[in-house]
């Protein structure tokens, strides 16, 4: 993308045109790190799945991590497990947030890390399927119980656990549709969540 | 050849099979098996350091001196985290170190044992890769991939955690050649589109300019032959960043000086006024570009890094090339030259006469005193009286190293060792002992100012134990000369804490340990006391005592573009606004 890293660049600059001092920086710009002082509207921040193949070796995912907290990057979720048992090989599939240039980056440094083979960026290589686990574990009696399990049946989640005032859901999906279950659990007496963040693989062969 | 030994003994046997003489290092209990090893053996020299801090940094002297990686050897815990420093300045400027530390036994790693630390933990960050070895049989392939990982790809530095139980015990050993092949095998051919793309630009470019960094440097000396065959060849101005001093001659024909925050008028107005920029192994660092917005606002650019992360970090740039320098530059010279060996002559003609113009500015022009000793002096005398010896210059880090890399000229690569990313105040003097193990006979001058060079003093036995005849010449302005200039410019010369208290009396303290110590103050002395000190047959501590508030120029406030520098002369009152001030 010319041009764009360049202008997302330009705020620490432009800082000094308008008189900023370092305790004016405006509020809000550092939510993510302690040194972002990018103006978060500056440019379009999309959402990217990386998937990131590494040797399966002790501190393998501090290394991963580290390089985002490290470098101010923000992860939304993160999912690993070893994929390969022979191989001792671990797929990490990380979504994250940032501008074109920042998501360029991140591939670059996550690609010099010695133990990772490859690093594959879903959202621009091809169209891929995202999935998320959650369970739901909702409490209720009465019409609020008979509303929940309805529901549960609309969107195909399965009924993992019963006890006489509580279910526990099984639900598969992406992010949205876990997102929009959990909303519809909620009135009806949600009292935990908990999800297993994004698998994903891109299309076809 | 695989044999059954000790780790202990697997770690000196990996050492000899890697090709290391030396190794730096300071003993302690998790590491006493690998001292049992290295004292039953002659092949590998141990220079016992005084601080790990120092261990490193003399690694790194030696390593930035010869190509070769540099090893260390400390003990866990507070040997380990001593140690840090040293790294991190290995990792920003891509030093080749192979660190070993000795860890508690495995089965007490985690109960805080003592001397016990997270070292891989500590390290993650700072190093470019590390390990923990709990299995002997791992030992030997582990530390081959360590020598590996370290000097392949963009060099840095690595380590490798032996917990003490990992060596006592027997395991099998492998050399370098059985050794399991690495995935770690970064690119060095550059894309041949690309680099004829690059051509093709420079065949037309009417205001081209060589910006080159401490890659070349790191590529090997064939990297700096063919950056000489380039610039003469084409006819390009070619400028430096203070990591790359030496690989392009400063007597060369095109050389224009180093750029930056304190380079050359005509270095920075030429980065700032080309039309085509070619970056071979520079990263465009923040002391480089100054305000991004306004960095070379009419040129192409051209990247070469073996790193793909250094391209398009901060400046976006037109021709991406990864590879290594050499590689690249060699199939540059190759495809130019197929096409016709064509430059833009009246352009370059232009070009050149404007460069010539910038000159004329005299930037490094100071007013100079018969009284007291100006720091530009000293070191214009140094260069006058040291030029054309075997000579390898080091620096602490402040003002003292911004004049040296201005008044001192280097015709060849590897005799300049600086920290430069990290900016390691006590660098220079452990990195000067490093140098002069690795060339015993060469003159090692260690330039710093009194203040960084306090930080690591405790080298000095070092140097006396191991008959390294390394020559400190201190710039002492009994100031923090660096900061003070800031709090001139930016804080309303409210000089907090920037001045050096109680100091010592250097020329005692140099024959506490048994040094020479000079001490001169007299311009008329000065020449006579730099002969004295090279002439003599040992380390020397050259206390010179200089002007105390002398300002470094030229200077590009932070947050200001190319072509807003201070000179000399200029008023420096107000030169750094409130946004600028947030940056450093």
């Amino acid at each position: 993308m010319p041009g764009e890293l360049t202008q997302s660049r330009n705020e620490d600059s432009e800082g000094s045109k308008f008189e900023m001092s370092a305790l004016k920086i405006k509020k809000g710009s550092s939510s993510h790190s302690a040194y972002d002082l990018r103006d978060p509207n500056a440019e379009v921040i999309g959402s990217h799945t990386l998937a990131v193949m590494v040797d399966n070796e002790a501190g393998v995912l501090a290394r991963v991590i580290g390089l985002f907290s490290g470098r101010g990057y923000n992860i939304e979720s993160l999912t690993v497990a070893e994929v390969d048992h022979a191989g001792h090989r671990s797929r990490i599939t990380v979504v994250t947030t940032g501008t074109a240039a920042v998501i360029e980056q991140i591939k670059a440094q996550l690609g010099r890390l010695v133990p990772v083979h490859e690093v594959h960026d879903l959202t621009v290589e091809g169209p891929s399927v995202e999935r998320e686990l959650a369970l739901f574990k909702v409490a209720g009696t009465g019409e609020k119980r008979v509303e929940a399990l309805r529901l549960a049946d609309i969107f195909r989640a399965n009924v993992v656990d019963s006890t006489l005032e509580s279910f526990v859901f099984e639900i598969t999906g992406t992010p949205e549709k876990i997102d929009a279950f959990a909303d519809l659990m909620r009135p009806l007496g949600l009292v935990d969540v908990a999800r297993t963040g994004v698998a994903a693989l891109a299309r076809g062969v | 050849m695989s044999r059954q030994m000790t780790g202990a003994k697997m770690v000196v046997q990996a050492l000899k099979d890697q090709g290391v003489d030396v190794v730096f290092g300071y003993p302690g209990g998790a590491v006493l098996p690998i001292y049992d090893e290295i004292f039953l053996q002659n092949d590998i020299r141990h220079i016992l350091v005084r601080h790990e801090q120092g261990a490193v940094h003399m690694a790194e002297g030696y390593a930035r001196s010869t190509g070769k990686p540099g090893v260390v050897l400390v003990t866990s815990g507070p040997g380990a985290t001593n140690a840090v420093t040293g790294l991190t300045d290995a990792l920003m400027d891509s030093i080749p170190i192979v660190c070993l530390t000795g860890q508690v036994p495995t089965f007490m790693i985690g109960t805080d044992g003592f001397q016990e630390a997270d070292t891989v933990g500590i390290t993650r960050p700072c190093t470019k890769h590390n390990w923990l070895v709990k299995d002997t049989n791992k030992l030997a392939d582990t530390l081959h991939q360590a020598f590996h990982v370290a000097t392949k790809g963009r060099p840095g530095p690595v380590l490798v955690d032996i917990p003490k139980d990992v060596q006592f015990a027997t395991g099998t050993y492998t050399g370098p050649r059985e050794a399991k092949v690495s995935h770690y095998q970064p690119k060095v051919k550059g894309d041949l589109n690309k680099i004829t793309e690059l051509v093709a630009l420079m065949e037309k470019a009417e205001r081209p300019v060589l910006y080159t960094g401490g890659g070349v440097i790191n590529s090997g000396p064939g990297a700096s032959q063919l950056l000489r065959e380039l610039a003469d060849a084409t006819g390009f101005p070619v400028t430096s960043t203070l990591m790359g001093l030496g690989a392009y001659p400063a007597s060369g024909r095109n050389w224009i000086g180093m750029l930056g925050m304190h380079g050359l008028y005509e270095a920075n107005l030429a980065m700032h006024g080309c039309d085509l920029m070619i970056n071979l192994g520079a990263r465009f660092d923040d002391r480089i570009t100054g305000r991004i917005a306004d960095f070379s606002p009419k040129s192409k650019k051209a990247h070469v890094d073996i790193d793909p992360s250094s391209i398009n970090k901060v400046i976006h740039v037109d021709i991406a090339i990864t590879g290594d320098v050499g590689h690249v530059l060699e199939d540059l010279i190759k495809v130019w030259k197929s096409r016709g060996r064509k430059v833009n002559k009246d352009g370059l003609a232009k070009w050149w006469s404007q460069i010539e113009q910038w000159k004329l500015k005299r930037c490094l022009s100071y007013k100079n005193s018969d009284k007291v000793i100006k720091p530009q002096y000293a070191l214009q005398r140094l260069e006058e009286l040291t030029r054309g010896r075997d000579r390898y210059v080091t620096t602490e880090v402040g003002q003292h190293q911004m004049w040296a890399a201005q008044y001192l000229g280097f015709d060849a690569p590897n005799r300049w060792m600086t920290s430069g990313g990290l900016g390691t105040m006590g660098y220079g003097f452990p990195a000067s002992i490093g140098v002069q193990i690795a060339h015993p006979d060469a003159l090692v001058i260690n330039v710093a100012g009194e203040a960084s060079w306090l930080m690591n003093m405790q080298e000095m036995g070092t140097a006396t134990q191991f008959r390294t005849p390394v020559k400190q010449f201190i710039l002492n302005n009994e100031r923090l000369g660096m900061v003070r200039q800031w709090q001139q410019l930016l804080h309303g010369e409210r000089y907090s804490h920037s001045w050096s208290e109680s100091l010592p009396d250097f020329v005692k303290l140099a024959e506490a340990f048994g040094w020479k110590g000079i001490q001169c103050k007299d311009p008329k002395d000065l020449d006579d006391a730099i002969m004295e000190m090279i002439d003599y047959d040992g380390p020397v501590l050259f206390d010179c005592l200089v002007e105390k508030h002398e300002n470094c120029f030229p200077m590009i406030p932070s947050g200001k573009p190319h072509n807003e520098m201070l000179l000399g002369d200029a008023s420096t009152e107000g030169a750094i606004q409130a946004g600028g001030a947030v940056l450093v």
